[in-house]
């Protein structure tokens, strides 16, 4: 039998139901993981042990009464820009060094009215600008696969956590790639959901037009359970969709009969490692055995897409890093007046990558420059936008690589953001469109290193990503097997 | 040589709203430093705008009464400077689709003659903190951030420190009426950035502007205004050039001094704000807002006069004031003689409102109660010195004229028979004074009358009792 820790979301939940284990017994389990393995991997800045027993004793008392939620004890570790009252929020910067959060976002609230438990605070890349988690201010991220890799990122610590088993499930966010690219790379299923699925209040903002919170999971039935609990409209996010929010977990099931999924020509191109390429499509033969149709389809300005994002993206993170100022919250340095103290407070918070995309952002924005770049970056989003809705005329769901190549070994990209860049390619079209998306592990490299299986669904239809991705995950075994770290740990409890 | 001045305001109006415009943070003034604050307001990391559309219907209910187009398609946009007092370093504004567009108030000249200042736009947005400065440190109340504000933006044709003084108090008068804001100058309410240029006559293009900021009382406008204008000229005639800059207003050495030039100003770098969805209104939305439209002071005077027959003078002192208006129309409906309403609530009400700084919402009085006293003296029930009297009775507890008076026993006495007896009274008890009128003395028989009036005790119908004294005393 494994261990506490290794279980899924779905299996705790069962255990807790049938009391053959209790909240406390989980959360002990996973802090024993933490404990004995995050020296290597790194995952999490912070872990409220003690925050995370009176959660989960609570839990155990509710449940003795009687009480049945749907996340009852369950423990969530929570990327570092996610506000948790009375919790540090750093998101990996110094900046926010000593900030402590006033108030819970609103999946944090959503989570505890589903009776979770708050665990834990997860390494990203600083503010979330990174793919490889080695941009955080306080420590890199290793992958639990190959501690010399990345984990990828930005929600690194999230993915490692859960591919450590240092975490039955986690949230991310996701703005250009950061929950399905770490994913892939730590073999988990990440969901990015339909921009405005879930309420963004309380998820410090990287991109707002971009952003997204989704789960990162071991289990595709996982991720639809964590979907249910934190998504549906919030009075707080103007942006966030009232739609009804379905029970995901309870709409999966059955083969892939009846459904058409798209192969877009331009995601299968020249710098798409060979092994990556040869493992997604198995895992489109295996999805046709399933019962789906297969179609060819076209996303022709996908190929505009990253530089698209970095206009937006960094446009707007110039705006939403403006208040960190040191007046208010955070790291101050004392200046001689307020503009010496700004510039003084920044540039020791900030780091490099950081700063590179404030500058950008300010650039693109300025008198003589906006509409050349912001303007005219707005407008090729559209028409990435369409490219989108006109493939979903002709399929049900897009199926692509989620990244270029399996995880890479730390230090090897950082000083080549371009290459860094554009390893979120397949990533970044639908995080400007709006769409949904997941990542499903399909298979591991030669040197066992895991690969992504992305699922593009149409907006608000992650029940039908949830369904490819849960059909696939039950003929394959992919997700079951544990990474080098976990698999240690397991010999030892 | 002759001048022409061009000047243009931009009116920051804080808009009557019971919450900030983003945020559930109430706007009462006048609270402990950082009282009423919140993640959203303090622009704390995670938190997010939503818009309180209590501030849109006052902006388009004030675009509507200025005679503006309402746009049915307008967004917010962040306008990005960095300042202590912002807490998120981005004012979240309106740059290219304000909520209303053109417009216009008409002003009267000192001839008499009307002229109309045209308006460019009105936009709303967030107001920002306040910096204060101590002795060896500074601090900033953020209180105030994120009260809504509407900023009323002029066409260039104010041609003088009067008309813009007029433009001003027409605008306060207006904005009053609608109950969109309680333009109250003391607690900020109106603030205004002033632009002005001068050009010589006959010259087409405007001169280069200046710009003074942040001025919050009328009187400052009008006095910086008139000594920019006259600075500017002054300049030009001596051979100088104008810069363009802005410029502060001191109030103590009544000059305006410069502050940053147009080389130094701010690239905004405006944007559309994605944490806010476009603003969408619909003409059946304007509509239904459009129903609860005040009647504006221009029109409401005229009509007063027609309906009530009462002077220009009377309306255009009750129309100043939309409360005191109902009130005055409220009590002339129910009375014989609109005028004797106006003429009480112009001298006594007011009289009463003056002396104990109230307003005309606090007073007791309603004015159907105020109606029944005024009838009870048309119908000579009372004299006016006893319905003063109730007056200031009713004016300290409230109550029913017509009980007063029954309790007290205070209904004028009218019978000719019961005054007799008190005239007889008043010849027996006062011999020498009779003797005297008798005598010639004129004045005596004022006495008499007095003393008439006092042994019944104020309630003798005077004329009565004048007619039977002179009768008596042959």
């Amino acid at each position: 039998m494994s261990s506490l820790n290794q279980l899924t979301v779905t299996e705790a939940t069962e255990k807790l139901a049938k009391r053959e284990c209790s909240s406390e017994d989980i959360v002990r389990a996973v802090l024993a993981a933490i404990e004995k393995n995050d020296k290597q991997v790194g995952a999490y800045l912070t872990v409220d042990a003690e925050s995370a027993l009176a959660q989960a004793k609570e839990a155990d008392v509710a449940r003795a009464r009687g009480e049945t939620k749907p996340l009852l004890g369950i423990p969530v570790g929570m990327k570092d820009l996610l506000n948790v009252k009375g919790q540090p929020c750093t998101c990996a910067s110094k900046i926010l060094k000593g900030y402590v959060a006033p108030y819970d976002a609103t999946v944090v609230a959503k989570l505890r009215v589903a009776g979770a438990v708050i665990l834990g605070r997860l390494n990203m890349d600083e503010f979330a600008m990174g793919g490889s988690t080695e941009n955080s201010a306080y420590q890199p991220t290793k992958n639990p696969w190959d501690l010399s890799r990345v984990p990828g990122g930005s929600s690194g610590g999230s993915a490692a956590a859960v591919a450590a088993d240092e975490a039955l499930a986690t949230l991310g966010s996701d703005t250009g790639g950061s929950i399905r690219q770490p994913a892939g790379f730590c073999g988990c299923v990440g969901l990015k959901p339909t921009y405005g699925r879930v309420s963004r209040y309380g998820l410090t903002a990287f991109a707002s037009s971009l952003d997204q919170i989704g789960p990162l999971t071991k289990t595709v039935k996982d991720s639809a359970l964590l979907l249910s609990a934190i998504s549906g409209r919030d009075a707080m996010d103007s942006t966030s969709l009232d739609a009804p929010v379905p029970d995901y977990a309870a709409q999966l099931g059955g083969d892939l009969k009846g459904l058409r999924l798209g192969l877009p020509k331009e995601y299968f191109i020249e710098g798409l490692d060979a092994e990556v390429e040869q493992k997604v499509r198995a895992a489109v033969a295996k999805c046709r055995e399933l019962g789906a149709e297969i179609v060819d389809i076209s996303l022709p300005h996908s190929k505009f897409a990253v530089a698209v994002y970095y206009i937006i993206a960094t446009a707007e993170a110039s705006a939403n890093l403006a208040r960190f100022d040191g007046v208010r919250y955070g790291l101050r340095v004392d200046g001689e007046d307020p503009i010496d103290q700004y510039g003084k407070t920044r540039a020791a918070g900030f780091g490099q990558e950081v700063k590179r995309r404030i500058i950008l952002g300010t650039y693109v924005l300025s008198s003589g420059y906006h509409d050349a770049y912001y303007l005219r970056g707005q407008k090729v989003r559209t028409l990435i936008r369409r490219d989108f809705e006109a493939a979903f005329q002709h399929c049900d769901a897009i199926l692509t690589p989620v990244a270029p190549s399996a995880a890479y070994k730390l230090g090897e990209q950082i000083n080549d953001p371009l290459k860094m860049y554009l390893g979120d390619i397949f990533t970044i079209p639908v995080n400007l469109a709006g769409n949904c998306a997941i990542n499903v592990p399909c298979g591991f490299t030669q040197e066992k290193l895991p690969v992504g299986l992305h699922i593009i669904g149409p907006a608000l239809r992650e029940d039908v990503i949830l369904k490819v991705g849960h059909a696939y995950e039950q003929v394959t075994d992919w997700h079951k097997q544990k990474a080098a770290v976990s698999g240690q740990l397991s010999a030892i409890s | 040589m002759n001048y022409i001045a061009n000047v243009g305001l931009e009116v920051h109006v804080q808009l009557k709203t019971r919450t900030k415009i983003f945020c559930g943070c109430p706007t009462t003034f006048g609270a402990p430093p950082n009282t009423h604050v919140c993640p959203v307001c303090l622009g704390y990391p995670g938190a997010m705008p939503a818009m309180n559309a209590e501030a849109i219907r006052l902006t388009v209910l004030s675009g509507l009464m200025l005679g503006c187009q309402i746009n049915p398609a307008s967004k917010m946009d962040r306008k990005n400077y960095y300042y202590p007092d912002m807490p998120k370093n981005y004012q979240i504004s309106q740059y290219d689709q304000p909520l209303c567009l053109g417009g216009g108030i008409e002003i009267t000249l000192a001839d008499g003659s009307k002229k109309k200042i045209g308006l460019t736009r009105i936009h709303i947005e967030e107001d920002v903190g306040k910096n204060m400065h101590f002795t060896a440190s500074s601090g900033i109340d953020f209180n105030r951030a994120g009260t809504p504000l509407m900023e009323i933006v002029t066409e260039p044709d104010i041609a003088s420190a009067d008309e813009a003084m007029a433009f001003l108090e027409a605008l306060k008068e207006i904005l009053a009426y609608g109950g969109v804001s309680d333009v109250n100058l003391e607690e900020g309410n109106l603030r205004c950035d002033v632009n002005s240029s001068v050009r010589p006559a006959g010259q087409e293009k405007l001169g280069t502007k200046t710009e003074l900021k942040n001025m919050n009382t009328f009187k400052g406008v009008h006095r910086a205004l008139s000594y920019e204008i006259a600075r500017q000229i002054s300049e030009l005639e001596k051979g100088g050039r104008i810069r363009q800059e802005t410029r502060r207003w001191d109030d103590l050495a009544g000059v305006t001094l410069a502050m940053r030039s147009k080389e130094e100003a701010h690239d905004y770098r405006y944007f559309p704000e994605p944490d806010l969805l476009p603003i969408v209104l619909t003409q059946a939305q304007v509509t239904e807002w459009a129903k609860a439209l005040p009647e504006l002071p221009e029109k409401r005077r005229a009509r007063m006069m027609s309906d009530y027959g009462i002077p220009e003078y009377d309306a255009g002192v009750l129309s100043a004031d939309k409360a005191l208006a109902d009130y005055f129309e409220a009590t002339a409906t129910l009375v014989k003689n609109p005028k004797a309403a106006s003429n009480w609530i112009m001298t006594t009400v007011m009289a009463k409102l003056t002396e104990l700084h109230l307003t005309i919402g606090e007073v007791k009085i309603t004015p159907a109660q105020l109606a029944k006293l005024i009838n009870l003296v048309e119908a000579k029930t009372i004299n006016l010195p006893t319905a003063k009297e109730i007056f200031e009775l009713m004016f300290a507890q409230g109550g029913d004229a017509g009980e007063i008076v029954k309790a007290k026993g205070l209904a004028q006495v009218s019978d000719a028979g019961a005054i007799e007896k008190i005239v007889d009274e008043a010849i027996a008890a006062n011999p020498k004074v009779v003797a005297d009128y008798k005598g010639g003395k004129e004045a005596s028989f004022k006495f008499l009358v007095g003393q008439v009036m006092k042994l019944s005790k104020g309630k003798a119908n005077p004329a009565l009792a004048n007619e039977l004294l002179k009768k008596k005393l042959g």
